[in-house]
């Protein structure tokens, strides 16, 4: 299948777009930031994906990456810090390589690629052209996709549907439904906070400009005060394997 | 909370419609794009909406945390059911043919698809949601300036 210009175009625009937006996950600091830009970047994607013909592919992308994903990770952001820490250029340099190792793999894998859309690729030549003619003829259905997910492969569907089952029962098990509520506690900025001494919401919090000190004698005092919070609240502690 | 009043009216308006385009994606995917996974997303989408306009709390009141339990079981169970009584039926498991062998148009494998998107439609929502209830029940509540 040969692509009119107008379509060729809004794909690499769209392929562009997720360049950038990559950049601009990679370039930020503030985690809220870098959420939402996730959820930008798999509505992108699912929009790419829609301009491949894969509609079915499209939809799950926008809905389970734009949606539920983006809100379980800032469910996980509130629990743990706002801002990312700042990584030293020598800590980067170990996964730059990796990353530039595997990026020339994929160019080198790139060439035994299919062209998009030919019919004599692996994908398309085999079972595939079984399951679009069975379909017609066995299933009477318009969505081949469908077709394929429930009744060809339902042995696969049913797996997965066990799977999820497995996840969300998996979370139950070590958070319990209600999170354990009430027994609850998270370290926002390194903030320790529990659910029964819960303080007056003010996680991003400025510190307070202070007189000129020798720097020494602060970073003690600030060890010391530190020591003593954790003293006092040890006692409120949940207790550890706590299910609600 | 009334700072969110206009969250509140408009998602009160789309959270009805989110769902009603769930069921929409749910029943049509035999036709269209979607099916059950896609459909178990979106509604879990329209409650995690109203938990996030409304709160917790309310989201809980509305869909009980035991529903959720309840409903990650009953999917796979009615996923697995439906394989059990093709076997019963004489066929092989998930032989959804064997609901209505004697039909021209494989109606049999209509009602099976339909019955096995409707397990997975239980699991998925109810599984998300759970996720979702785990989480956000430990969360802090997010203080209004950082809106």
């Amino acid at each position: 299948m040969v692509h009119s210009l107008p379509v060729l175009i809004m794909e690499l625009g769209f392929m562009a777009m997720l360049v950038v937006v990559a950049f601009a996950i990679l370039r930020m600091r503030s985690l809220f930031a870098i959420v939402m830009l996730q959820g930008v970047y798999s509505l992108l994607s699912a929009a790419w994906f829609v301009s491949l013909d894969a509609v079915d592919v499209a939809f799950t992308e926008a809905a389970v990456g734009a949606g539920i994903s983006t809100v379980l990770m800032l469910g996980a952001m509130l629990l743990t810090d706002r801002d990312a820490r700042i990584i030293s250029t020598k800590q980067k340099l170990g996964p730059l390589i990796v990353v530039i190792i595997a990026g020339l793999a994929m160019f080198y894998a790139l060439g035994d690629m299919p062209a998009f859309g030919d019919a004599h690729s692996p994908a398309n030549a085999g079972v595939g052209a079984d399951y679009i003619a069975a379909t017609r003829n066995e299933v009477f259905l318009p969505n081949v996709v469908t077709a394929v997910l429930a009744s060809f492969r339902g042995y696969d569907t049913f797996g997965e549907t066990v799977v999820i089952f497995m996840a969300g029962l998996g979370v139950v098990l070590l958070l319990g439904l209600n999170g354990n509520a009430g027994k609850w506690n998270a370290k926002p900025n390194g903030q320790c906070i529990a659910a029964r001494n819960k303080p007056p919401m003010k996680i991003a919090s400025v510190p307070k400009p202070q007189k000129p000190k020798p720097k020494r004698q602060v970073a003690v005092k600030k060890k010391v005060a530190v020591k003593k919070k954790v003293a006092k609240r040890k006692p409120a502690k949940p207790k550890a394997g706590g299910t609600s | 909370m009334n700072q969110h009043l206009i969250l509140q009216v408009v998602s009160k308006m789309m959270i009805p419609l989110i769902v009603l385009f769930g069921f929409y994606v749910q029943f049509h995917g035999d036709f269209g794009p979607g099916g059950g996974f896609q459909a178990g997303v979106i509604i879990a989408a329209a409650v995690i909406l109203y938990a996030l306009v409304f709160g917790v709390d309310a989201a809980k009141k509305a869909v009980p945390p035991s529903w959720v339990r309840i409903g990650m079981t009953l999917g796979v169970l009615i996923y697995g059911g439906t394989g059990v009584a093709t076997w019963l039926l004489g066929g092989e498991f998930l032989n959804y043919t064997f609901f209505a062998p004697a039909s021209t148009h494989a109606a049999g494998q209509h009602w099976g698809i339909l019955s096995v998107e409707l397990g997975v439609l239980c699991t998925v929502t109810s599984a998300m949601l759970a996720i979702f209830y785990a989480f956000a029940s430990r969360m802090p509540d997010l203080p209004d300036e950082d809106w």
